[in-house]
């Protein structure tokens, strides 16, 4: 294979193998090219599909301005501009970012707290029907949440709970995949390390916390990124539980504000906050994108 | 001031026995090693010792307490790990600070910030007593470092000054230097008797090495198949093993095992050979053993193995021929010092003669068998 020849050589298996990936990654960016080229474009380019990925930014009239009564001069407004602050006035992204960030740090928080002591029962500890627990969490991985989501939602509603903080963060508070994750990385760490905290007089929780975390730190990154990703883009759960109360709306739920409305869709405004609900992501993953793929390396080993 | 006392211990995992019925003694200030091959139990032996294991029948007793169902911590032992165990994350002094830290202690005082900050002067003096002891091992200068940061042999040292620190009843340690190349393993062996020795402290240490428990030990306990073959001091279990076990397990190169028989008269033979040695049994097979260094070479007489030398090793001070017997299937190794008579050369003839004074003589079923180098009258008669 390549790597066995320094040299340059033309291998068809090679180039075959890198135009499907190219492919692929093509397939996959398009999406985030239209919107951020949306998000940037007046309505009347997107609609024509003209202006190429900037758009001209020509100013055009803001209809709603006019509507409110100011004069046609003042309701010229830059495209890009006017897309980005429609974006924040529109609806209240900051309130909505907010939600987003306290929301995916409790279910982080929660998950770990809970899948430390779970995963490190099942790596280090003996005990009966430890297989059969272990087991049972394996096949928990293989229920989809669409499956038990009618069930949680009549719970969470019958406990009073729906349209609360509680709702969008309780039903992610044991995540199978976290234990899983964990326990593969604890059975790793040798257990003379284990003992020797024994000997030093831990007790087990004491082990969990002050030996066992901090040596877990890659494997939390890891799965913190898996978690946070999967819980700030989550659009199917908080659009079941939280019906009315828009001071709980998550990002992606914010996206709806411009879904919709009477006068039509508003694509510019909508891709906007797309982008800006997409970006912290993007961030978080180019900072931490070696332990992203090592927490993939790592889960796909075992 | 602690006597170790371990009764009739049994372990089993699953079916199968680890541990069959393990008796021993182990006085204070006694320096005393648990060795064998890998997989006869000596570190399941020590871990029951430290409470890491539960033994299913049995006591551990120390000084006259039984100790059987107490947690590791309140035994006031501490132990090296093989693989050092050092806690990746915190630096040698927080290590070394967490045994403290966790027996001398409340738990606010334990607490992050605020605790030292509380608890002046409690830090100070284990502060003090982590310095103390970072002083007798020589680790000063490594004490802000991580394990990560430092080489095999310094996490050694780290690991022992975590065990040092809380001046426990007594060190267990569980082969503690097989992780270091051999110079560092040979220096450390020496430190270590030397540590005993002016800690005063009692050692249980665990080896497959019996180079190790050769040297180090006061007495050694030869362990196999989850037993203890033999128990004594290392000079004792050299010359004088109970068994043909422990016979072969100790001693490098190994010793000369030999097919032999005895006589109407007695008399043991080694193929046509008759020593004049003599073993009251009533079994004609019996294997007799001989160390390299109780072989030499002779002229040709009656009483000399005749054979031609396969192989030399040359250590510097020592030569050690291998040399072939007809029939037999392993080469006799015979020792020589260098500068010692004629030097063989390869397929050189030669003549070997036994050491009857050191020569063991071992049952079929590998029990040693008393020798003598007379007759005895009740086998006369």
């Amino acid at each position: 294979m390549s790597d066995q020849q320094p040299t340059f050589r033309f291998s068809t298996s090679a180039t075959i193998k890198h135009a499907v990936l190219i492919l692929g990654a093509l397939i996959v960016l398009l999406p985030f090219y239209v919107m951020v080229s949306y998000s940037l474009k007046s309505p009347a380019e997107i609609m024509q599909n003209t202006g190429g990925f900037f758009g001209a930014q020509i100013p055009f009239r803001d209809d709603y301005c006019v509507k409110l009564g100011n004069a046609i001069a003042d309701c010229m407004v830059t495209p890009w501009i006017y897309n980005y602050t429609t974006a924040f006035e529109k609806a209240p992204l900051v309130r909505y970012l907010l939600n987003g960030v306290i929301v995916t740090v409790s279910i982080f928080f929660i998950q770990v707290i809970i899948a430390l002591p779970c995963a490190y029962a099942l790596a280090k500890l003996k005990f009966w029907g430890r297989e059969t627990v272990f087991a049972l969490v394996l096949f928990c991985l293989l229920i989809p949440v669409h499956a038990i989501a009618l069930p949680l939602y009549i719970m969470l509603a019958k406990l009073g709970l729906t349209n609360t903080y509680a709702a969008l963060i309780v039903p992610w508070t044991i995540s199978v995949f976290g234990i899983f994750l964990m326990r593969q990385f604890f059975m790793t760490v040798p257990d003379d390390l284990i003992d020797a905290a024994r000997m030093d007089g831990m007790g087990e929780y004491s082990i969990i916390w002050n030996v066992m975390l901090p040596t877990a730190i890659p494997a939390l990154m890891a799965f913190a990124i898996f978690s946070v990703v999967a819980h700030w883009n989550d659009y199917f759960w908080p659009r079941i539980v939280i019906t009315g109360n828009r001071e709980l709306f998550t990002p992606p739920l914010g996206l709806r504000e411009f879904k919709g409305d009477a006068d039509g869709d508003n694509f510019g405004p909508m891709m906007a906050t797309a982008v800006i609900i997409v970006t912290p992501l993007l961030a978080a993953f180019a900072l931490a994108q070696r332990r992203f793929i090592e927490g993939i390396t790592l889960s796909g080993m075992k | 001031m602690s006597n170790i006392r371990l009764n009739t211990i049994t372990k089993k995992f699953g079916t199968t026995d680890v541990l069959k019925g393990v008796d021993l003694d182990i006085d204070d200030k006694e320096f005393v090693t648990l060795v064998g091959p890998s997989g006869c139990g000596k570190s399941t032996l020590l871990r029951i010792l430290a409470g890491l294991e539960q033994p299913d029948e049995g006591q551990v007793i120390i000084d006259g307490k039984n100790v059987t169902s107490m947690r590791p911590a309140d035994r006031n032992l501490s132990m090296v790990f093989q693989s050092y165990a050092l806690y990746p994350h915190l630096t040698i002094r927080q290590n070394m600070m967490t045994p403290l830290k966790l027996r001398d202690l409340s738990t606010s005082q334990r607490l992050p910030l605020i605790g030292p900050f509380l608890a002046r002067k409690e830090y100070k003096e284990l502060f003090s007593q982590v310095d103390r002891t970072a002083k007798i091992l020589k680790i000063t200068e490594l004490l802000d470092r991580k394990p990560g940061q430092l080489s095999g042999g310094q996490r050694q040292r780290a690991a022992l000054g975590r065990a040092m620190v809380r001046n426990p009843l007594a060190f267990l340690m569980d082969e503690p230097l097989s992780n270091l190349d051999a110079a560092l393993r040979v220096h450390m062996r020496a430190e270590l008797t030397q540590l005993h020795q002016r800690l005063g402290a009692t050692f249980v240490y665990v080896t497959h090495d019996q180079a190790e428990a050769l040297t180090m030990s006061d007495r050694m306990a030869v362990m196999m198949h989850g037993k203890i073959l033999q128990y004594g001091s290392p000079e004792d279990i050299y010359q004088n093993p109970a068994n043909v076990e422990v016979a072969k397990f100790i001693g490098s190169p190994a010793i000369n095992i030999l097919s032999a028989s005895v006589n109407d008269y007695a008399q043991i033979c080694i193929q046509n050979l008759i020593l004049d040695l003599f073993a009251p049994t009533q079994e004609p097979n019996i294997t007799i053993g001989a160390r390299p260094e109780h072989l030499t070479f002779c002229d040709d007489n009656p009483t000399a193995l005749t054979g031609f030398v396969q192989h030399i090793e040359n250590l510097g001070a020592d030569l050690y021929y291998h040399v072939k017997i007809k029939d037999e299937q392993r080469p006799l190794i015979v020792r020589s010092a260098a500068g010692n008579g004629k030097r063989h050369q390869i397929d050189d003839l030669v003549h070997v003669k036994f050491d009857l004074n050191s020569t063991l003589a071992f049952a079929a079923d590998g029990t040693r068998l008393q020798t003598h180098r007379k007759l005895m009258d009740e086998l006369a008669s």
